[in-house]
């Protein structure tokens, strides 16, 4: 009910933002088919520890819809896990994640909202194609009564990803970078009201690094669906984000835009920005 | 302490995906097209190994019993004789024995690298339902294909049973007094009994070999490790089980 009315309420800024795209006729299939729900995010002190780990030390955050955040933290900082609590595979120890104002762990949570994710191990389903890979939501769930409009989206979400004409490859035949876009287009193709990316571009060459952020900043400026990054790639998170937080030691040390980030006067903050080779 | 801990959380643990998958038997018709594709791959694995080892065992069986029985006379018994073992234990151990072997292993296998490389979480995140996904065919395709394997695997070894029989001068039968004995003593229950056993060792065979899979934490070593438990723990349990199947229908006369 809820996602009706917000649908309608966006679907006018939609076609705003949809005479700027510059995307060609195969890509826009895709873009005109999101609907871009304006979902906000609001973590509230997230605790989990794993054993005597304590991983995440609550961890509060509020996301804006439309926004896009990136998460920035040092290797082991407790990123995957605080990523795998939102999308809910795991329950935190204490606190809570709300999803425009529905806790994530209401049973009937699921049926209004849809979160997809980009897995740092792409986790493609080895046993199916490419495009099996990315239509398999919407077999499953029936989105569409025909094979053709599937086939449709499909190839319009790997044309967005820079990978027409690779449907009938298997994932193991193919890199990492593509993995991880084929995993982008099949976390697109779900229609979800957030994107989570994990790591998008870890192990990536500088040029795949490239489209990877120019595919979360086209989404964010062109379909402003609400994105949630996870990195520790700080050149990534200046480019593609509209605010900031730093995950430290299982808090979150700092949140704010990338000029007020670049601008910290927060110790833990200049170190972790500061260039890497002086 | 741990050990006993452990035994009745895998306990628990197998009971709970055994209802589990009953109750996604429900959408077993939506999902046929995965059913069949496992029953596909079930039936290239098993047929042609089992056609072999079916027509080996059915021979060594009238070999052993042939020259005893021929001493006493008693030779045209063979056929009944084979044709009883077949039906009753020792075709649905067989089938039992090569499905686990070839088919639960690879089910394990399969489903502990797609837990341990993040596709399980991947269908969680994506609303699909890993029992209904991947346990429910496999289960359906495994109780299915069992029981038929049994009988194909039956009718092989009488086979070769009677191949022995008459080509053996030991015992040396016509195909006819081999297969009128066998027709005799082999009877309807006779057969409903194999194949009931063989419908619960498909159970034991998918639910053991698709939890054992879910499972797996870790990475590669833990995925092989994953899979000789499973193997392991299916045998032990079709084994185990079988002398209780057997008593209770024996007990229930169907025996
Ligand atoms: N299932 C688990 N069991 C035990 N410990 C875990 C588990 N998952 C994560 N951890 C621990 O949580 C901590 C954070 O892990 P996490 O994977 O979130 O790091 P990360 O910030 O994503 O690192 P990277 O940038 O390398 O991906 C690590 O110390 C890890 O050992
Ligand atoms: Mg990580």
């Amino acid at each position: 009910m809820e996602r009706k009315i917000q649908e309608q309420n966006t679907n006018n800024n939609l076609s705003g933002t949809m005479s700027s795209t510059q995307q060609n006729g195969s890509g826009r299939v895709l873009l005109d088919y999101l609907k871009c729900a304006a979902v906000g995010v609001s973590i509230e002190n997230i605790q989990r520890s794993f054993g005597d780990n304590y991983v995440l030390r609550g961890v509060t955050l509020d996301i804006e819809p439309r926004e896009t955040v990136v998460i920035l933290g040092k290797s082991g900082s407790g990123k995957s896990v605080l990523m795998r609590h939102i999308i809910g595979l795991e329950c935190p120890d204490s606190g809570h994640i709300f999803v425009a104002g529905e806790d994530i762990n209401d049973p009937d949570f699921k049926k209004n909202h849809v979160l997809a994710m980009v897995f740092q191990s792409s986790a493609l389903f080895n046993s199916l194609s490419v495009a099996e890979n990315v239509a398999l939501y919407l077999r499953e769930h029936k989105i569409f009564a025909e094979e053709s409009r599937i086939k449709e989206i499909v190839s319009s979400a790997l044309d967005i990803v820079g990978l027409q004409g690779k449907e009938d490859v298997m994932p193991s035949q193919i890199s990492g970078g593509m993995k991880r876009r084929v995993a982008a287009a099949r976390a697109l193709v779900m229609n979800p009201d957030i994107i989570l990316f994990d790591e998008p571009t870890a192990g990536l060459d500088p040029m795949m690094t490239r489209t990877m952020g120019d595919l979360i900043r086209g989404l964010n400026d062109k379909v402003e669906i609400t994105q949630i990054v996870v990195t520790h790639d700080i050149d990534l998170a200046f480019y593609v984000a509209d605010r900031i937080a730093i995950l430290s030691e299982g808090q979150i040390l700092e949140v704010g835009t990338p000029d007020q980030i670049r601008s910290s006067t927060n110790s833990g903050v200049i170190d972790f920005i500061k260039p890497q080779f002086e | 302490m741990n050990s006993v801990m452990e035994f009745f959380r895998t306990t628990g643990g197998l009971l709970g995906l055994f209802m589990e998958t009953l109750y996604w038997c429900k959408s077993a018709i939506r999902n046929s097209d995965k059913v069949f594709a496992q029953l596909y791959i079930i039936g290239n694995q098993t047929l042609p190994v089992g056609a072999l080892i079916a027509l080996f065992s059915g021979g060594v069986l009238a070999l052993q019993a042939g020259p005893t029985l021929a001493q006493f006379g008693l030779e045209e018994n063979v056929g009944g004789l084979v044709g009883l073992s077949l039906v009753k234990e020792i075709g649905p151990i067989m089938a039992s024995i090569l499905i686990a072997g070839r088919v639960g292993s690879a089910m394990t296998a399969e489903l502990a690298s797609m837990s341990v490389y993040e596709e399980i979480d991947a269908l969680k995140t994506m609303d699909i339902n890993p029992i209904r996904y991947l346990v429910m065919p496999r289960f359906i395709a495994t109780v299915i294909a069992l029981p038929v394997l049994v009988i194909y695997m039956d009718v092989i070894g009488w086979f070769g049973g009677a191949l022995v029989s008459v080509v053996n001068p030991e015992i040396h039968l016509s195909f006819d007094v081999y297969y009128r004995n066998l027709s005799e003593l082999v009877d309807f229950t006779a057969v409903m009994n194999g194949l009931i056993k063989s419908m619960f060792f498909g159970i034991i065979i998918s639910i053991v070999c698709c939890y054992v899979g879910l499972k797996t934490k870790g990475g590669p070593r833990e995925i092989g490790y994953s899979v000789t438990k499973a193997v392991v723990m299916s045998f032990v349990l079709v084994l185990v089980s079988d002398y209780y199947i057997t008593r209770i229908l024996l007990f229930l006369n169907l025996d």
